[in-house]
């Protein structure tokens, strides 16, 4: 039964007892026949229900034959309540349909990216193989420490798929190789040259080539490692074909740099980066786009060609990119599809457009423990401690590549992740706190309604730390997750069934929908403080071990 | 101040090797006392202010107008089968020393018995104490009779929280509500303890065929020397006999044999609101438990889906007894199903317990309804229970994770479909 059915049966059935009640009240005197009337009503519905629900099934098949609507969702008898509720579409959306997602969390924090461009002197990049979920943990070097790159000269690859190559985003010299627990390659460190040198390259015609050469040549090029699968979140194998390739244009994660901002005189190679993508796929390039604000997003998304535009609206995590998919096109059993990053189609464009591997990358320093905020312009694998050079504020702090839902944790010597385009600073919480549970002595970011402060101002940004705010415990609230997660998704039932191993259930749960940033905002909600990103994990891990 | 407490606690931390029981016991107080340094080390960096000993204390909170009107009324009947102090605040300090005096041990032995369990348990296993039985011994005292002996009371509590929780592997882990499971361990084990007329009036014994209250002890008389030096009323020694024709029967007991009518002999539909007639010690005021679980909607702890589909089901069942009508009981009206009884104290409290009930959102509406449905059913239509939510909530419990399965299989049935073919 389709979930306005319930509804609509549920109406029914309480108009009916009221209907019931009142006829038996007014037959007052004689002793009323509750029973009869009860039982005649009930019929009298049920006819009633039927031949509504029949008519609005015809309704929903009729749409789909003369192509109204693909599924047959959009068109009912049903008044549809969030329609009549709605706030009203923007205007830039030229009445486009919109999808309204009600579930989910704004984080509000402080430290929130000034829009202005601030400079770094950044010294050394690294490439750090564990950003690339997928491939083996100590792949095959191609450069010795002490070589000498360009941009774009491959560093190394993975002995399983040799072709595709990981490559320099700077020229300069390889400083380290530094290896982590059981000689794992943990980071290549190049120390950058002051003029930049780029390696040549030849990219085929791609609107002509065959898609063989296109994708060799992205493998050869280091543009290739700019793709992820879903489900888990990996490198394309070489030579798939997806189904479709997913780009999400906005960001609602917690202090997530403005990407209207971040693509602001890059419309060329964002398009062309498009037009690539539209070939290596059977399926189409589909752009999530923003509809929360009163201005429309950038021009370099809403004008963009050969793309399926869909507008989004709703609190985090609607501009996750699994979350779109999961309300465009769900990924199913043996579905796969690309998700692609907005600056990652950046750089792809950029091969064909500037014959180069460009990997610059904008990035938001943000966070309450910052003296300065805004967004500096460097490369992929930027150094995290030249990057924040002179700008942190406090001693005990918390350094984040990414945002504080999905980030890593780094020192100063640590490198920017390679999907990421943040760096987020924050109190470390390290301190006792007197009856924490019940009488806060801060101000703290939940989705509970118990904290009165938060009731009154829900628009305040806090100054959040890293403290847990409590003690790990077995699940206990439910309905608490389904909240804050806008999927047909039960994670909880999810995350029971990967802790017990059961495959076929974790696959029939919608496992392959998920990543670990989908179900990050609930892990920050769990009043059980469990750690589901790293449960969805491995349960990511053990479905990639049966396939 | 926070500092020196601080040192205070490090200086008595018993060493975790050689004393691990007493360490435990430590570590229980001191994560009560102070919110531990924890950071966050995987996943999310931040986490939600809310944790499971905040939810907990919130329901604990809610209960806190039930347990003041509570005290009150143990009292207020006792002097009411008396037929003293009549009025509503006649003798007020009187009703509030005797109340305190019958629930004070319920609840100390309720806790005693309880926590020390949980403690052990927490010891054996070697994890911190959790904070399950924060409310489940904050519900326990309210669902008792008043004058229930304290050694059954003990054997109920310990057979509730060994089998019904400690067995299924703790907090979080049980199948059955823990409270409920108290008070049906009672009302099988010793059905004269929590049945019948005479057990909700606390301090009334039987003497030579004829019911009397009880001789004060020593509580009572350490509290008339006190209110004597105030000039105040006391209670005296004792003893003096019950009214005539008083007979201290609930509204349940009086419907099952005579209908709506025999109730509205002994009370008036607004006492039986109000919560002035005898009962369990908790469950009696309607406007307080209204306000108990408006609390716990508004600040989410509790399901309002499975308190709205409680109601709709016992108003479906209702108005289908009312219109069946063949024993005065099904006729009485099934708006008065809401005053009577403990009706809203079940939902308030018993069923929205999350870890027994259903976990899903669709199955909590299918939860909550059934429970509405069964426990009218029980209490109308069964002449042995006179009260049939308890016994609703516990059968629905063990129903709960069929009911959740049946919305699980068919969110996996949904997703197994093709997805749709473009067109």
């Amino acid at each position: 039964m389709k979930r306005r059915t319930l509804k609509g049966l549920l109406l029914l059935v309480f108009t009916g007892a009221a209907w019931v009640d009142a006829a038996a009240q007014s037959a007052s005197g004689s002793n009323p026949n509750y029973l009869v009337y009860t039982l005649l009503a009930v019929v009298a519905l049920l006819i009633l229900g039927m031949l509504i629900q029949v008519s609005d099934n015809l309704l929903g098949i009729k749409a789909r034959q003369i192509g109204a609507d693909k599924d047959g969702q959009n068109y009912s008898v049903y008044p549809r309540l969030n329609e009549i509720f709605d706030s009203p579409k923007p205007e830039y959306t030229a009445g486009a349909p919109i999808i309204s997602l009600k579930k989910g969390f704004d984080i509000l924090l402080e430290g929130e990216a000034a829009r202005k461009r601030v400079s770094a002197h950044v010294k050394t990049y690294a490439v750090q193989p564990p950003n690339y979920k997928g491939i083996s943990p100590i792949p095959k070097m191609e450069v010795e420490v002490g070589d000498e790159v360009k941009a774009g000269d491959p560093l190394f690859h993975d002995k399983t798929n040799p072709q595709v190559k990981f490559v320099a985003p700077v020229s300069g010299e390889v400083i380290a190789v530094n290896r982590a627990a059981k000689r794992a390659i943990a980071e290549v460190i190049i120390l950058a040259d002051k003029e930049q040198q780029y390696r040549t390259l030849t990219p085929p015609d791609s609107t002509n080539c065959s898609l063989e050469e296109l994708q060799n040549f992205l493998m050869d090029s280091g543009g290739w490692a700019l793709l992820r699968q879903r489900p888990f979140d990996v490198i394309p194998a070489p030579g798939d074909v997806p189904r479709d390739i997913f780009i999400s244009t906005f960001d609602t994660a917690p202090l997530a740099p403005d990407l209207n901002y971040v693509v602001e005189g890059q419309g060329l190679a964002f398009q062309k980066g498009l037009d690539v993508l539209a070939r290596l796929t059977n399926g189409k390039v589909r752009l999530g786009l923003d509809a929360r604000g009163d201005k429309a997003p950038s021009a370099v998304f809403t004008q963009a060609t050969g793309v399926e535009k869909t507008w989004f609206r709703g609190k985090h995590p609607a501009g996750n990119v699994g979350v779109q998919i999961h309300h465009t096109q769900p990924i199913r059993s043996g579905d796969k599809v690309w998700v692609v990053g907005v600056q990652e189609v950046i750089s792809l464009g950029a091969l064909f457009v500037e014959e180069r591997y460009n990997a610059a990358r904008v990035v938001a320093l943000t966070g309450a423990e910052l003296k300065e905020t805004g967004y500096v312009h460097t490369v992929l694998g930027a150094n995290i401690g030249d990057l924040l050079e002179g700008r942190v504020s406090g001693d005990n702090v918390r350094i984040v590549s990414g945002d504080v839902l999905t980030g890593a944790k780094k020192d100063g010597a640590g490198f920017l992740n390679a999907f990421d385009d943040q760096v987020t600073v924050l109190e470390e919480g390290d301190d006792y706190e007197m009856f924490g549970w019940l009488a806060p002595s801060y101000r703290r970011p939940t989705v509970s309604r118990t904290y009165l402060s938060n009731l009154l101002f829900p628009k305040e940004p806090f100054q959040a730390n890293t403290n847990t705010h409590g003690e790990q415990r077995a699940f206990v609230m439910t309905g608490q997750y389904e909240d804050v997660l806008p999927m047909d998704v039960l994670p909880q039932h999810l995350c029971k069934a990967i802790l017990a191993g059961d495959i076929e259930r974790m696959e029939g749960l919608g496992i392959l929908e998920m990543s670990e940033e989908d179900i990050a905002l609930c892990e920050f909600a769990c009043t059980s403080k469990q750690p589901l990103q790293n449960i969805l994990r491995d349960g990511l891990e053990m479905m990639q071990e049966q396939m | 101040m926070k500092q020196k407490l601080l040192n205070f606690f490090s200086r008595i931390e018993p060493d975790k090797k050689k004393q691990p029981f007493l360490h435990t016991l430590y570590d229980g107080f001191f994560t009560f006392a102070f919110a531990p340094n924890h950071v966050t080390k995987s996943g999310v960096h931040v986490r939600d202010g809310m944790d499971l000993k905040r939810t907990m204390v919130m329901v604990v909170i809610a209960l806190q107008l039930c347990y003041l009107f509570g005290t009150y009324n143990i009292g207020h009947q006792h002097f009411a089968a008396l037929g003293m102090h009549t009025g509503l605040f006649d003798g007020f300090h009187l009703k509030l020393v005797h109340g305190l005096i019958k629930l004070l041990p319920i609840f100390v032995v309720t806790h005693v018995v309880g926590l020390g369990i949980e403690f052990y348990y927490a010891y054996k296993k070697g994890h911190g104490i959790e904070e399950g039985f924060l409310v489940s011994g904050a519900l326990i005292p309210l669902i008792m009779p008043p004058d229930l002996p304290l050694t059954i009371l003990a054997l109920s509590v310990a057979f509730a929280v060994i089998i019904g929780k400690e067995a299924f592997g703790g907090t979080g882990m049980n199948i059955l509500n823990i409270a409920l499971l108290a008070r049906v361990f009672v009302f099988f084990a010793y059905p004269g303890h929590i049945s019948g007329d005479d057990v909700w009036i606390s301090g009334i014994e039987k003497s030579a065929g004829q019911y009397v209250g009880e001789m004060y002890g020593w509580a009572h008389h350490l509290f008339d020397s006190l209110f004597n030096s105030a000039g105040w009323s006391t209670f005296g020694a004792g003893g003096a006999a019950v009214m005539d024709g008083y007979t201290g029967a609930t509204p349940m007991a009086l419907a099952s044999k005579g209908g709506w009518e025999a109730v509205t002999q002994v009370y008036t539909p607004s006492q039986m609101f109000w919560g002035g007639i005898p009962g369990s010690i908790g469950e009696t005021s309607k406007p307080l438990i209204i306000a108990g679980a408006l609390m716990l909607i508004a600040t989410g702890i509790a399901s309002w889906r499975i308190m709205v589909s409680m109601v709709l089901g016992l108003v479906f069942t209702g108005l289908l007894l009312n219109g069946w009508g063949n024993t005065p009981f099904m006729q009485v009206p099934w708006y008065y199903h809401f005053s009577m009884g403990s009706f809203l104290f079940a939902m308030a409290f018993m069923a929205t317990d999350p870890v027994t009930a259903s976990s899903t959102n669709i199955g909590k509406w299918i939860y909550g309804f059934l429970i509405g449905a069964v426990g009218l059913i029980v209490r109308v239509l069964n002449p042995a229970y006179p009260e049939g939510w308890m016994l609703a909530i516990l059968f629905m419990n063990v129903f709960a994770p069929l009911i959740d399965h049946v919305v699980v299989s068919r969110n996996m049935k949904r997703r197994a479909k093709p997805a749709t073919a473009e067109a």
